[in-house]
């Protein structure tokens, strides 16, 4: 056999398992039973937002493709556009408008991904960028949060009725109702303690399972909290920055906490609820956008954690996932550059190693047991 | 004893059960043999047997040429029937000089040297004689083993690490050398450690080939100063700046030799080759080669004779039962791709392996997301996103940066890469452009300053015209007022 066999290609010729669409498949399997539970909890009205998101961050995909004369289907085959609608919807207020979903797509995948030149360019997360831009031009769509009426419910509405409430907005107050932190928040500033406000909204375990009102996809921390240790365990995303970022938040919430407890709301309080835990697994993690040091992961999540803190404590709004995950992006390119690993054979600035006497005379003890 | 971990590597199928249970097995001698001159790091051997000569195996066929470079023998005895350009085993599919025997058939040895007790030579004598016997890396890198051997006298050597690793999936050669002929490796061992005047042999073998550790424990019993270690199944493990890492928990440092360290790595199949030259006067002909892959009938480990077409290899192994999609020279991780089957068996040759496209599972390429799996991965803490970026956009400096000159092409960062970039491809590239561009730059600087001695020599040659030419004007004019002042 003399044939010509391939082109001259440099080694290795074989390949692992990973695959940058069943990464993308995977993040979309640990997002669905929190996912699943919002829909459950928010009634048709939050499927069809939902749809909606994911169908227009697709749609616009394929538009920048098309205008970039890229190939279109092998980059929307890739799943990313699907994974920033899908982790977009699920930090709307599940009875958002449809045109809500639409432009947040327009300005995830448009101005957050393709512009800076599509998959893997991107400085900032997509779904938090869009997630800003709405909450910054819309406050009152964006902070309209519906008391959870379970699917199938007496008090939920059916099928056409959510069907109106995507297509027109819904303006019936009585479903309606402040989010906790925004709710906690208000009371504070009002001058109310905290356990005074807490009293009346506060409840560890249903903030943990997501029986409370919020957004799509991030009331039930449990459920997030068990797609991203699917994640972990998959080997996708690694402990570095959800642990720090979990922790960072925690950490300061409980210093806090110690220091006023009448003021500052507790670590569990700051952990369980407000997308913190989605942001940690999910939207912090994000590959394109983060650091891709374990060192500089640490440094990046401790800095979301932080502020995530600030933010909710001592900013304007009272949630700050979105805002601290953008913040720190902007800094990933400066982590990225001071942070690396040490080349083999190097010292830390560079120079080659040199090793004392005594260093070396252990290669005379390697045989030693 | 202590084991230190190196950073990064990965876990590939091993592939290695196909072919390691299975006793090597002697490859019926071709009826003709293509043996290249250059089959090692360095210069070519030069040949010096002419077209119709009569050759007895082990017969040298070509000197080695300068102090890096390695003899070639006959690998059987016949007819030298031809030296030409022959397709070398590498993708290229460039020719190199061959000299092509036709066997005999007898397979008769000629006289070897007079074999003398190993141990009352001193190690000049004994480098010299594995430097005649034409014996290199046989781990597959072909650095000349004699060079290696010599380095024993210019520095101290305390340990020399026997590298058993055979981290490549697929390739089980030294899996099955050492089950099978553990005492002359450790014969082979005992003399290298004489001529290195070395304390003591770290043999490292990885904990997947359970069978080869206790062969080589109970072989290596006697001896105090000799000890088999076992070292976790990672690639690269095999990679000498890996293994001395892992055994030592020092890094060679960049741009220094493991010797440095006091160390010299030689890999099991060298050290086999060394006791066959010293306690038998015979050359390195033949190798074991592990033929194996999923596209081949009948996948075994064979004792080849060098100049074996790799084509009579997989015929004798039943052929392809499915269509290979990638022939390559040694493991799939490192090794190279073949033009086609009608190259020779090489000194080099760890193994031939065809690869079904199942196997090679490489997708096409989609953009990098960052991921830093390559990071993760890479063993010598390279960033080998960055690189690739900086090779792809010709910023060959920017990956010098980030440390494209310390990495090893282990191939570790392209075999993670979800997006399937062919990052080691990016990175030869980029190395063989500097490479050229020194060269390049390195003629210009000759030709500058040939230039600068031609302008020279015709500056000084312009000057003694006119020196000559104004010398000569001077007499004239002398000579023109003589003749004035006579004629007045």
């Amino acid at each position: 056999m003399n044939q010509q066999v391939s082109n001259p290609l440099s080694g290795p010729h074989t390949h692992g398992k990973e695959d940058t669409a069943k990464i993308m498949r995977m993040v979309l399997l640990a997002l669905t039973p929190a996912t699943a539970f919002g829909i459950y909890q928010f009634g048709w009205a939050a499927l069809f937002l939902w749809l909606i998101t994911i169908l227009s961050c697709v749609v616009f995909e394929a538009f920048s493709l098309w205008l970039g004369r890229k190939p279109i289907m092998r980059y929307i085959g890739d799943g990313s556009a699907i994974l920033t609608g899908w982790l977009l919807a699920m930090t709307l207020p599940p009875w958002a408008p449809w045109w809500i979903g639409v432009l947040g797509g327009g300005i995830a995948i448009i101005l957050g991904k393709q512009v800076f030149g599509g998959v893997g360019q991107n400085i900032f997360n997509p779904a938090m960028l869009a997630r800003v831009a709405l909450l910054i031009s819309f406050p009152v769509q964006m902070t309209l949060w519906v008391n959870p009426l379970p699917m199938f419910s007496a008090m939920a509405p059916g099928f056409v009725d959510s069907l109106m409430i995507t297509l027109s907005g819904f303006k019936i107050d009585a479903y309606s109702g402040a989010s906790v932190m925004g709710h906690v928040k208000t009371e504070i500033s009002n001058g109310a303690t905290l356990s005074a406000a807490l009293s009346q909204t506060y409840d560890n375990t249903a903030l943990a399972l997501g029986f409370v009102n919020g957004s799509l996809g991030e009331t039930s921390a449990v459920l997030i909290l068990l797609g991203g240790l699917y994640l972990l365990w998959k080997k996708i995303i690694s402990w570095h920055i959800p642990v720090s970022m979990l922790a960072s938040t925690a950490l300061l919430a409980a210093m806090m906490h110690n220091v006023d407890p009448q003021q500052y709301a507790g670590a569990m309080f700051h952990v369980l609820s407000g997308g913190l835990i989605l942001g940690a697994f999910f939207i912090a993690t994000d590959l394109v956008t983060s650091p891709n040091t374990k060192t500089g992961q640490l440094i990046f999540g401790a800095g979301c954690g932080l502020l995530v803190y600030v933010i909710r404590t001592w900013g304007g709004y009272p949630e700050g996932v979105a805002f601290a995950v953008m913040l720190m992006n902007a800094l990933v390119p400066l982590i990225d550059h001071y942070v690396r690993p040490r080349i083999y054979g190097h010292h830390r600035g560079g120079k080659t190693l040199q090793y004392s006497e005594k260093k070396l005379a252990r290669v005379q003890q390697a045989g030693e047991d | 004893m202590k084991l230190f971990r190196f950073r990064g590597g990965v876990h590939p199928e091993s592939h290695k059960e196909e072919t390691g249970d299975k006793a090597i097995e002697v490859l019926p001698l071709p009826a003709r043999l293509y043996v290249p001159v250059q089959q090692h790091i360095g210069a070519p051997a030069e040949p010096e047997v002419q077209i119709g000569d009569k050759v007895l195996k082990g017969r040298l066929l070509a000197h080695s040429q300068g102090a890096i470079s390695a003899p070639i023998h006959a690998p059987s005895s016949g007819t030298i029937l031809d030296i030409t350009e022959h397709t070398a085993p590498h993708p290229s599919g460039l020719g190199v000089r061959t000299i092509v025997i036709e066997t005999d058939g007898n397979d008769s040895w000629a006289d070897g040297l007079k074999t003398i007790n190993p141990f009352e030579l001193d190690t000049d004598e004994i480098s010299a004689r594995v430097g005649a016997a034409g014996i290199v890396g046989l781990g597959g890198a072909t650095f000349p083993s004699a060079v290696k051997l010599n380095l024993g006298k210019k520095y101290p050597i305390s340990t020399l690490i026997i590298n058993g690793g055979e981290c490549e999936p697929y390739l089980s050669c030294d899996d099955r050398l050492m089950r099978e002929r553990s005492d002359e490796i450790i014969d082979g061992i005992r003399i290298m450690l004489h001529a290195l005047k070395a304390k003591q042999a770290l043999i490292a073998i990885e904990d997947n080939k359970p069978d080869a550790i206790e062969v080589m424990k109970v072989a290596a019993k006697l001896y105090s100063n000799i000890k088999v270690v076992v070292v976790p199944s990672r690639y690269p493990m095999g990679s000498e700046k890996q293994m001395v890492q892992t055994l030592t928990g020092l890094e060679i440092p960049a741009g220094k030799l493991s010797a440095d360290l006091g160390v010299i790595v030689h890999n099991v199949g060298t050290a086999f080759a060394v006791r066959t030259a010293l306690r038998q006067g015979r050359p390195l002909v033949s190798r074991i080669v592990t033929v194996g892959g999923g596209a081949i009938s009948s996948p075994r480990n064979l004792e080849v004779p060098l100049g074996t077409l790799v084509s009579e290899v997989f015929d004798y192994c039943g052929g392809f039962d499915q269509e290979p999609a990638r022939i390559l020279m040694g493991g799939p991780m490192m090794g190279q791709l073949l033009p086609h089957t009608n190259v020779p068996i090489v000194k080099g040759s760890s193994g031939v392996i065809a690869l079904t496209q199942k196997e090679v599972a490489i997708h096409q390429t989609q953009p990098c997301i960052r991921c830093g799996s390559c990071i993760t991965a890479c063993p010598c803490g390279l960033l080998p996103l960055e690189m690739a970026a900086r090779a792809k956009k010709g910023e060959l400096q920017g990956a010098v940066e980030y440390g494209l000159m310390d990495c090893i092409s282990c191939g570790s960062c392209s075999y993670v890469c979800p997006s399937h970039i062919p990052l080691v491809q990016y990175f030869n590239y980029a190395k063989g452009e500097l490479a050229a561009r020194r060269r390049h730059k390195q003629k210009a600087e000759e030709t500058r300053k040939l230039a600068e001695i031609r302008m020279q020599r015709l500056e000084m040659e312009e000057r003694a015209k006119q020196e000559a030419a104004e010398r000569r004007k001077a007499e004239r004019e002398a000579k023109k007022k003589l003749q004035e002042a006579a004629s007045a």
